[in-house]
């Protein structure tokens, strides 16, 4: 580059001295405004070093004055929420049915958090409506497999069924066809007992032989009156809810095979007041008892 | 400024450019591979098992990672939904890792032990079957072929190159450590969770007679997000 600077005639400015076919380009000075939104950021940029974390050094980086790290910011928010719902939710972990009712407060808060705490882990296999679907019991009704209260829900809740935690609910129907503890045709029969005595069409001539059936094998966990026994998980045989489907190839099935539903423990995953909002909730839902 | 020898030399000014971008990248990348503090100090870690990893290729060759991320951010609203927020040192033996923030589907960091395994097999055969407003589809072949794992061994060997620590009886055991992951009745059970802690045995997919995909995928799904034990992570040493 030459050293004179040539200046363009029209404008007064200095041209760059490139030339391309006879045409000049003018050198204008960059923007003032620019240049010092620049320097200020070049300046700023010195601050954030000294306040922020920024450099990797030999065995750490520096941490900044002010010490900033996103997971303590999130342990002072989450502390805040905990304080906050403590305040909120009272006493609601200790609390029974009777004290959350009276406290109408205590209740929308368990409600509102219960909600919630649903739809994020519930609602999966339960169904946003809590309506369940085949293997995955409503929670909207009144029939319970292992009891509806506020206390048999929230166990519920927290330790699952059949699931991993020492304190599952536990019990496990035989698969009475695939062990071999019945034959065929028995199975047959005990299926016609059992459409008899919920009401539905079935096969006269078998149900003498299904009962007696009945009686030897299945009356320990679902009754002598087939009407199930909450505290071994064992279903009402006599009424129209199904959890696997009434009809006479479902029930066969269920007999030959078995089922074997599992819901998983809750309390390593979710805290103490969140479950006990998740039990109010669920016992509202219709059913509670 | 001499200005004129970059502008008029094509070659040097390529070399210039990857000098300046190259000190950017070094200080900002260089430093994660030495600082002792990058990747957390847990108890719990173990390299995936066979099956586990048979899953983990089938999840990457379906493309899962399209919809679903693998990083529970530390953002209370990830936090409440999906649990404590993902640790570098829970993906210290991804390769390829799962991070991203692509949510067309929940993150599935900790989706390990939220369903039961029927949950799983009726929701990768047809997910509207349980969950109505999914938009998932469906995976319903992965019940129906039987998980190609003849060639196992040499994921695990692929994986010790890029440095995840499995053993020498990890690779030549593979093969067994496969078979004998969905069979709880094995005798080799007991040297398999020796070898695997926290490792999960059962037919995952419902179906005895074949070691299925599903198989392989729902042990994968199972264990994500189980293996850190929280209750003696200092969280306050790796704030950050």
């Amino acid at each position: 580059m030459a050293g004179k600077k040539e200046v363009d005639q029209f404008s007064g400015v200095e041209t760059t001295g490139h030339e391309w076919d006879g045409i000049k380009e003018l050198n204008n000075p960059l923007p003032r405004w620019w240049l010092w939104t620049m320097y200020a950021t070049i300046i700023w940029s010195f601050g954030y070093w000294v306040v922020m974390p920024a450099w990797p050094l030999i065995s750490d980086y520096t941490r900044g004055v002010i010490g900033y790290s996103q997971r303590a910011e999130l342990a002072d928010t989450m502390a805040k929420v905990g304080q906050d719902r403590a305040a909120r939710a009272g006493s609601l972990v200790d609390a029974s049915l009777e004290d959350i009712e009276k406290d109408p407060d205590m209740q929308g808060f368990a409600m509102a958090a219960g909600q919630a705490a649903f739809g994020d882990n519930c609602a999966p296999c339960h169904g946003s409506g809590a309506q369940g679907g085949k293997g995955y019991p409503n929670l909207s009704d009144d029939d319970w497999l292992w009891g509806g209260s506020l206390e048999d829900i929230h166990t519920t809740i927290l330790f699952g069924i059949r699931g991993d935690h020492s304190d599952t609910r536990y019990s496990q129907m035989p698969a009475f066809l695939k062990d071999e503890i019945l034959t065929a045709e028995q199975v047959d029969e005990v299926v016609e007992y059992v459409l008899s005595i919920s009401g539905q069409d079935h096969d006269q001539a078998k149900t003498a032989n299904g009962a007696q059936i009945f009686a030897e094998n299945c009356t320990v966990c679902h009754a002598e009156d087939g009407k199930g026994d909450r505290v071994q998980g064992a279903p009402n045989l006599t009424d129209a809810v199904w959890l696997y489907g009434g009809d006479r190839a479902s029930i066969r099935q269920t007999v030959a095979e078995s089922r074997f539903g599992i819901m998983p423990a809750w309390t390593a995953r979710l805290d103490p007041v969140t479950i006990k909002s998740l039990a109010v909730y669920v016992h509202s839902l219709g059913g509670g008892e | 400024m001499k200005h004129e020898i970059f502008e008029k030399n094509s070659i040097l000014l390529v070399i210039g450019i990857l000098v300046v971008v190259s000190i950017g990248g070094i200080i900002e990348i260089a430093p994660l591979f030495y600082l002792e503090n990058t990747i957390e100090k847990v108890q719990g870690m173990r390299p995936y098992t066979p099956l586990e990893l048979a899953g983990r290729n089938i999840y990457v060759r379906e493309g899962c990672y399209n919809c679903h991320s693998q990083m529970v951010r530390p953002l209370r609203d990830e936090v409440e939904r999906y649990g404590h927020y993902s640790l570098a040192a829970e993906s210290m033996y991804d390769h390829p890792f799962q991070w991203g923030s692509k949510r067309t589907g929940p993150d599935l960091a900790r989706v390990g032990g939220k369903y039961s395994d029927e949950w799983h097999r009726a929701h990768m055969v047809d997910p509207r079957s349980v969950v109505p407003e999914s938009i998932m589809p469906g995976y319903p072949f992965l019940a129906k072929t039987a998980l190609n794992y003849q060639k196992i061994a040499e994921d695990l060997q692929a994986n010790r190159s890029l440095g995840v620590p499995y053993s020498d009886e990890d690779v030549a055991g593979a093969v067994a450590d496969i078979e004998t992951q969905v069979n709880p009745d094995s005798d080799n059970v007991d040297a398999f969770l020796a070898r695997y802690p926290k490792a999960q045995v059962r037919d995952f997919d419902g179906n005895p007679q074949m070691i299925s995909e599903l198989d392989a995928l729902i042990a994968y799904m199972q264990m994500l997000g189980t293996l850190v034990d929280f209750d003696l992570y200092q969280a306050d040493a790796f704030y950050r």
